[in-house]
């Protein structure tokens, strides 16, 4: 009985933290989309206004009007794009690594090494490549790197799960009179589906996150939202409405897709460190 | 049955199979990795500037530049300072956190979801975010301190020398710390009950269960989280670039945004590319190095 009591203390003890914990990490996000929801009079109160008094949506209109809202669509280009060619090449290279040991331990250490330079020292000798080809600000150009870029991440991904699924499968494949290509096509991919759906998700989000590739490779024609995002910071004053509702244009649809990722969120973050 | 097979695995077999599947992304890795990176040693030995475009060699006139460069040197420094505050703060106050939400808890799913909402932020978004909560005028952070101390607060917080490092700080660990609470949950929850157990039964203490059960069982995923977000925060670029860019002066200044502002706003061409090639050999030591010491998903 005694113990009980004490039980039932301490979990109340622990929802006391918990909701608190979670309030103080989703108050920024509650200021961020409430700022957007704000007139500029209430933006420009003070003391500052906690709660917007009606939920009117001008920022997000003056956005679609002067066509930054464009950018949003930019980075759903590259991004997009990106990730296809990314899955694809990356799954069959996984594959090659997974079950023929094509390069042993060193290629596969050597790829995901890769992933780990400092972005911008990546970016740096690939602008003046750009330079040279007149690739910059252009679609084709972002898309190649953000390519490159999530390789490493989706070979590295995909050979985990890929040396998941029995080998058996395969074989009885071959036997058949498959072509090994139609044993990658029509057996491999399907038997990992659910692993080349939460490796493109976060692949995804990778590219459509990213700032810095974005801010040195693009100018006007390709800039992404996140580019956009800073382009609202003056030098005296900040745009604060067209920062929040532009951030916010393009949290939301990372929010969604993350609601329905719950199941592979740690083994995405992790590298797949943590099978989850 | 083998007669049906197509005529270029007659000729390549099966070791050119597997050639074939990594031939596209091996080719797609150099042209975007080394291709780009002979070009940059090149023009690293010349002497390319915004005023004049010199294509002549300059030997290693730009390397030994960069020891005598001061501002690269305290960029770095920046970088390992923001590294050594942000790295340890998050991996406690993350496994504060997931000691939180081991137990039973119903609800659990619902606040573990809500909680990692901030990982998946664009960094630059979250600067910004943070550049908002932090205005000295309009924010509520300064408000929220005036009703403590009872007068109009009104620090600068992303430009006085003394709040700048908090200010970044802030963010980075706001975003990041979810990101080691899932994933310290996740290992703490694979830890074997029935030792835990049998600690207790021995009549071992909460500490000497913790360091001789717990944290030898959730090492392997501690390492990997420590490795992801200490490369992570060696390229800090984008929460800073919101927040700061790198000022006031060059006192935030992070080795990202350092190379950001030599090549593409000074226009330092031949220097920058010293330096990326420096920060490639440095980083590409700290990786070789810790890869072989972590194992991520064997």
């Amino acid at each position: 009985m005694k113990t009980s009591h004490r039980k039932k203390i301490k979990l109340a003890f622990r929802y006391v933290a918990v909701i608190a914990l979670t309030i103080l990490f989703l108050f920024p996000i509650y200021w961020l989309f409430m700022i957007s929801f704000k007139t500029a009079n209430e933006i420009y109160a003070y003391p500052p206004v906690w709660w917007p008094e009606t939920l009117q949506l001008s920022n997000y209109r003056v956005l679609f009007e002067d066509g930054d809202a464009a950018t949003v669509g930019n980075s759903l280009i590259v991004a997009g794009v990106s990730t296809i060619f990314a899955m694809i090449l990356g799954t069959i290279c996984a594959y090659s690594l997974a079950r023929f040991k094509t390069g042993g331990e060193h290629l596969a250490n050597w790829i995901i090494s890769q992933r780990m330079i400092p972005p911008i020292a990546i970016v740096f000798p690939v602008f003046l490549l750009y330079v040279w080809f007149g690739m910059v600000d252009t679609y084709f150009g972002l898309i190649l790197l953000y390519t490159a870029f999530n390789l490493p991440y989706v070979i590295w991904m995909m050979r985990g799960y890929i040396m998941d699924i029995p080998i058996s499968l395969e074989q009885a494949a071959l036997v058949d009179g498959y072509t090994r290509w139609q044993v990658v096509w029509k057996v491999v991919f399907p038997m990992c589906r659910a692993g080349l759906f939460a490796t493109a998700i976060f692949t995804f989000v990778f590219a459509w996150n990213d700032f810095i590739f974005a801010l040195v490779l693009t100018r006007t024609d390709v800039a992404t939202y996140t580019v956009q995002v800073t382009h609202y910071f003056g030098g005296q004053s900040n745009f604060w409405g067209k920062i929040s509702a532009m951030s916010v244009l393009g949290t939301l649809p990372i929010f969604f897709i993350v609601a329905f990722m719950q199941k592979y969120l740690v083994r995405g973050i992790s590298l797949g460190a943590v099978k989850g | 049955m083998k007669n049906k097979r197509p005529l270029s695995q007659l000729i390549l077999g099966d070791r050119g199979f597997k050639y074939q599947l990594i031939a596209p992304s091996i080719f797609i890795l150099l042209l975007i990795g080394i291709f780009p990176l002979i070009y940059t040693l090149l023009v690293s030995f010349q002497g390319i500037t915004m005023m004049e475009n010199d294509t002549s060699f300059h030997g290693l006139q730009n390397y030994i530049a960069l020891g005598t460069d001061t501002r690269l040197w305290e960029a770095l420094l920046h970088t390992i300072i923001f590294t050594c505050i942000a790295l340890p703060i998050e991996l406690l106050l993350g496994l504060l956190m997931a000691q939180l939400f081991i137990d039973k808890l119903p609800g659990r799913q619902i606040f573990v979801a809500l909680l990692v909402l901030p990982v998946v932020v664009a960094p630059v978004v979250s600067g910004a975010t943070w550049s908002l909560l932090l205005d000295t005028r309009f924010g509520p952070i300064n408000q929220i301190l005036g009703w403590f101390t009872g007068e109009e607060v009104t620090l600068l917080w992303t430009i006085n020398p003394n709040l700048v490092y908090p200010s970044i700080l802030a963010a980075e660990i706001w975003q990041w710390t979810p990101f080691m609470f899932l994933l310290l949950l996740a290992a703490l929850s694979a830890v074997d009950k029935s030792q835990l157990e049998a600690a207790s039964i021995d009549g071992a203490g909460y500490w000497t269960t913790f360091f001789k059960i717990v944290l030898p069982a959730i090492w392997p995923v501690m390492a990997v989280a420590i490795l992801i977000r200490g490369l992570d925060l060696f390229r800090l670029f984008d929460i800073v670039w919101a927040l700061t860019r790198g000022g006031p002066g060059t006192m935030t200044e992070t080795i990202s945004i350092f190379t950001y502002v030599k090549g593409f706003q000074q226009f330092e061409t031949s220097y920058t590319g010293a330096v990326a090639l420096l920060i490639i050999i440095l980083l590409s030591v700290l990786v070789i190095g810790a890869l072989k010491k972590v194992e991520i998903a064997r």
